[in-house]
C-alpha cells in the first residue's frame, strides 16, 4: 500500500519537475499580491502591521486556489484517472498521494516564502514564526478540501472558476483560524489555541476529504 | 466466469441498450459489433465498473463487481480510447508506474524486455510527448504483456497501430485466449483465434442483442 502511495507521489513530483511553470505561477502570484499591498498603502507601520496576516492569509488561499484546476484534469484528460479507479488499489490513497504532491509543489513554496513576506509587513521575529506554522498547517489542508472541488468540476467547461466558487467558502475556517492565529500573536495574546483548531481541521479534512474527493472522482470518469 | 444479466444502461434520457445477456467463459473471446454511438464504449466501461448500470448485473465469478471491489480489478484490464500514459515520462517509466497501480512489480530490465517485444526498440526512453500516435499506443499495450490478468477489456486496441505491430497484438491475444484467458473487444479488423469462434455481439439495430 505504502508502495503504490509513493509511486503515485513520485510520477507527480517527476512530472512537476519536467514541467516546472506549473510551480512558479502559484509562488510568484502569491508573492505579487502579498507585495502589492504595502505600495498601495505606503509605508505606514502600524496599518501594515494590522492588515498583515489577513493579506498573506488571503494571498496563500487565493494562490491556492490558482493550481487546483489542474490537479486532476492532466490525468482525466490523458486517461490516467480511468486507470486509477480500475487499478486494484485503495483509491483513498491514490487521492491521498496526488494530494500530498500537489501540496508538496504548491503548498510547502508558499510556506517557505512566507516569513520574508511578512517581513515587509514589519512583523516580529514570533509573529513570523507562527506565520510560517499557522500556513504549514493550513495549506494541506487547503489542497485537501480543494481536491474535491477539482475532483467535482472535473470535466467540465469554465471548471477553473467553478472550482473557486466551491472550494473558497469550505476554506472559511482554516482563513479564520489561521489569519487569528498570527493577530493574537501580534497582540500578545498567545496563538495556541488557534493552532490547535488548525491542527484539527488538517486532521479532519485528512480522514473525510480524501473520501468525498474519491466520491466526486466517481461521478466524473463516468 | 463473467456472466451478463439484464444490462440496460442509460446516457443522459437515451437509452442506448436494455436486457442484454452474455456470458464468457475461461478460454473466449467476445467480438463487439455495432456502428458508432451504438454504446460499444458504454457496455465495456460498464462491464470494467467504470460506469454503474442502470438496470441488471454483471457477476465474475458468481459475484457482483460491485461487491467484490479490488478482486475484480485485480482479474481485469481495461485499455480504452485514452492511452492512459503520461506525456512527460518516457516508456520504461509509464509502463512501470502502470504496472504498480496493476499490483504487478516489474523491474527495469522487464520493462525494456516488454516494449521491445511491442516494437518500440531504440524508443524506450523517450519521452511519451515525442512519440507518434501508433507508438504511443504500442506503450500502452505493453501492459498487456506484463499483466497476468484473466480478462482484457480492449476499446478498438488495433487503431494507429501499423500492419506489424497489428500482427503481433493478434498473436498476443490469440495466446491470451489459448491460455484460458478472457477477451472483450471492439475492432473492425477480423480476429482469427486457432481454437473456436469468436463470440459475437451486435449492438444497436435491432435495440438489444444476444450472442
Amino acid at each position: 500500500m505504502f508502495e503504490v502511495y509513493r509511486a503515485i507521489l513520485m510520477r507527480d513530483l517527476t512530472l512537476a519537475l519536467r514541467r516546472r511553470s506549473d510551480v512558479f505561477i502559484t509562488l510568484f502570484f502569491f508573492v505579487v499580491v502579498v507585495s502589492l499591498f504595502p505600495l498601495g498603502i505606503g509605508p505606514e507601520m502600524d496599518t501594515l502591521r494590522m492588515i498583515a496576516p489577513g493579506v498573506v492569509w488571503v494571498a496563500a488561499l487565493l494562490s491556492s486556489m490558482l493550481a487546483l484546476e489542474r490537479l486532476f484534469t492532466v490525468d482525466f484528460d490523458d486517461g490516467a484517472l480511468e486507470q486509477m479507479l480500475l487499478a486494484p488499489q485503495p483509491m483513498f490513497i491514490l487521492v491521498l498521494g496526488k494530494v500530498t504532491a500537489h501540496w508538496l509543489i504548491t503548498g510547502i513554496p508558499l510556506v517557505l516564502m512566507s516569513p520574508l513576506m511578512g517581513l515587509q509587513y514589519d512583523l516580529s521575529g514570533n509573529a513570523l514564526l507562527v506565520l510560517l506554522v499557522s500556513l504549514l498547517l493550513g495549506t494541506p489542508a487547503l489542497s485537501l478540501i480543494g481536491a474535491i472541488g477539482a475532483a467535482l468540476t472535473l470535466g467540465l467547461r469554465g471548471g477553473g472558476v467553478l472550482v473557486s466558487l466551491l472550494v473558497l467558502p469550505l476554506s472559511i475556517p482554516v482563513l479564520i483560524f489561521g489569519a487569528g492565529a498570527v493577530e493574537a500573536s501580534v497582540s500578545g495574546l498567545g496563538e495556541q489555541g488557534h493552532l490547535y483548531m488548525m491542527g484539527a481541521i488538517l486532521v479532519l479534512a485528512l480522514l473525510f476529504a480524501p473520501l468525498a474527493t474519491l466520491a466526486a472522482l466517481r461521478i466524473s470518469a463516468e | 466466469m463473467l456472466e451478463v444479466v439484464e444490462l440496460e444502461c442509460m446516457r443522459g434520457d437515451r437509452r442506448l441498450f436494455t436486457g442484454l445477456s452474455f456470458k464468457l467463459e475461461p478460454g473466449e473471446l467476445l467480438h463487439l459489433h455495432g456502428r458508432n454511438g451504438s454504446g460499444k464504449t458504454t457496455l465495456m466501461r460498464t462491464v470494467c465498473g467504470l460506469i454503474r448500470p442502470s438496470a441488471g448485473e454483471i457477476l465474475w465469478d458468481g459475484e457482483g463487481i460491485w461487491d467484490q471491489g479490488d478482486d475484480f480489478n485485480r482479474d481485469l484490464v481495461y485499455i480504452g480510447h485514452k492511452n492512459g500514459i503520461k506525456d512527460d515520462l518516457n516508456g520504461i517509466e509509464n509502463l512501470r508506474i502502470c504496472s504498480v497501480l496493476d499490483g504487478v512489480q516489474i523491474n527495469e530490465s522487464q520493462a525494456w524486455d516488454a516494449l521491445e517485444k511491442m516494437g518500440l526498440r531504440g524508443h524506450e526512453d523517450l519521452p511519451a510527448r515525442v512519440l507518434s500516435q501508433g507508438q504511443k499506443r504500442r506503450v500502452t499495450l505493453a501492459r498487456l504483456l506484463t499483466h497476468d490478468a484473466k480478462l482484457w477489456v480492449l476499446d478498438e486496441p488495433f487503431t494507429a497501430l501499423d500492419k506489424a505491430a497489428v500482427e503481433f497484438l493478434q498473436s498476443v491475444i490469440r495466446d491470451h485466449v489459448a491460455n484460458g484467458g478472457m477477451v472483450i473487444l471492439t475492432t473492425h479488423q477480423e480476429v482469427n483465434l486457432t481454437r473456436g469462434h469468436p463470440k459475437q455481439l451486435q449492438l444497436g439495430w435491432k435495440g438489444e442483442g444476444d450472442v
